[in-house]
């Protein structure tokens, strides 16, 4: 599976379009990682339970469009976005999208 | 009594105090990385159009992501909070904000090293906000990503 977030995959010609296809996850965060930051945020820096945290649910969301792409029968995913949104106190959705493409 | 004011007047005190001291010193040293790493990508420039003039045809090309959540420390987030009455620029917080996008980008390229060049860069910064609320104010999360593509092997 091929993802880019330009408008083709450059060399590879596409022969059929499948639309968009997304992938999203909601993930709060847990405790012991909150006072872990909390700890941090005194002498500021990275927080890195948090920068995991996001990776994770991120390689998340994407490879659940990734699957949505593959049962559509695509062999690569164009113009990919990602967005962040937070639902609810300490809880962020994580959305990932794209547009389903066959190529050569 | 004095005993009860020392407590609580000294403990914000000294959290800002080590908040100075360390923050600065962490900052400092994150700059240094920051300027090394990237004097290491200087020949894999990062594009944020989608159209570039590649020397050579693209043979491949992938998504490469980078991200990073930093904060800022309590010494600054004390001095900020002063700039909140008066209103104008908050300097103390674009060091943060640099800071992060930097580092969101050369995580994005070290994510796909060998990559010729990166094309249509994004980036895009939200804020994180504890469980128990309001705290949103000096913690960010950059996230950074386009696409990496390799040219083909020179002639």
């Amino acid at each position: 599976m091929i993802l880019t977030n330009i408008d083709s995959v450059p060399g590879r010609p596409i022969v059929q379009h499948f639309g968009l296809v997304q992938g999203s996850t909601i993930r709060a965060k847990h405790f012991g990682r909150d006072f872990a930051a909390g700890l941090k945020n005194i002498v500021g820096g990275e927080l890195k339970g948090y920068t995991e945290l996001l990776q994770e649910s991120r390689a998340q969301a994407t490879s659940r469009m990734v699957e949505q792409a593959r049962e559509l029968g695509a062999n690569a995913v164009i113009n990919v976005r990602f967005t962040t949104s937070s639902v609810a106190q300490g809880a962020s959705e994580i959305l990932a999208y794209g547009t389903a493409v066959s190529v050569e | 009594m004095s005993v009860e004011l020392l407590i609580s007047l000294g403990i914000p005190v000294l959290l800002i105090v080590v908040g100075r001291i360390v923050g600065s010193r962490i900052e400092r040293r994150h700059y240094e990385s920051i300027i090394e790493r990237e004097t290491l990508f200087g020949d894999q420039p990062a594009f944020s159009t989608k159209q570039f003039d590649a020397p050579r045809p693209v043979r491949a090309a992938s998504l490469a992501v980078g991200s990073v959540v930093v904060s800022v420390d309590h010494f600054k987030r004390f001095i900020s909070s002063f700039r909140m009455i008066f209103g104008g620029e908050v300097r103390s917080y674009s060091s943060l904000i640099d800071r992060a996008r930097r580092e969101a980008v050369l995580r994005m390229k070290e994510s796909q090293p060998d990559a010729h060049a990166y094309v249509n860069i994004r980036l895009e910064t939200s804020t994180i906000s504890s469980t128990s609320g309001n705290e949103g104010i000096g913690t960010i999360e950059v996230l950074a990503y386009g696409t990496a593509v390799h040219y083909d092997r020179a002639p």
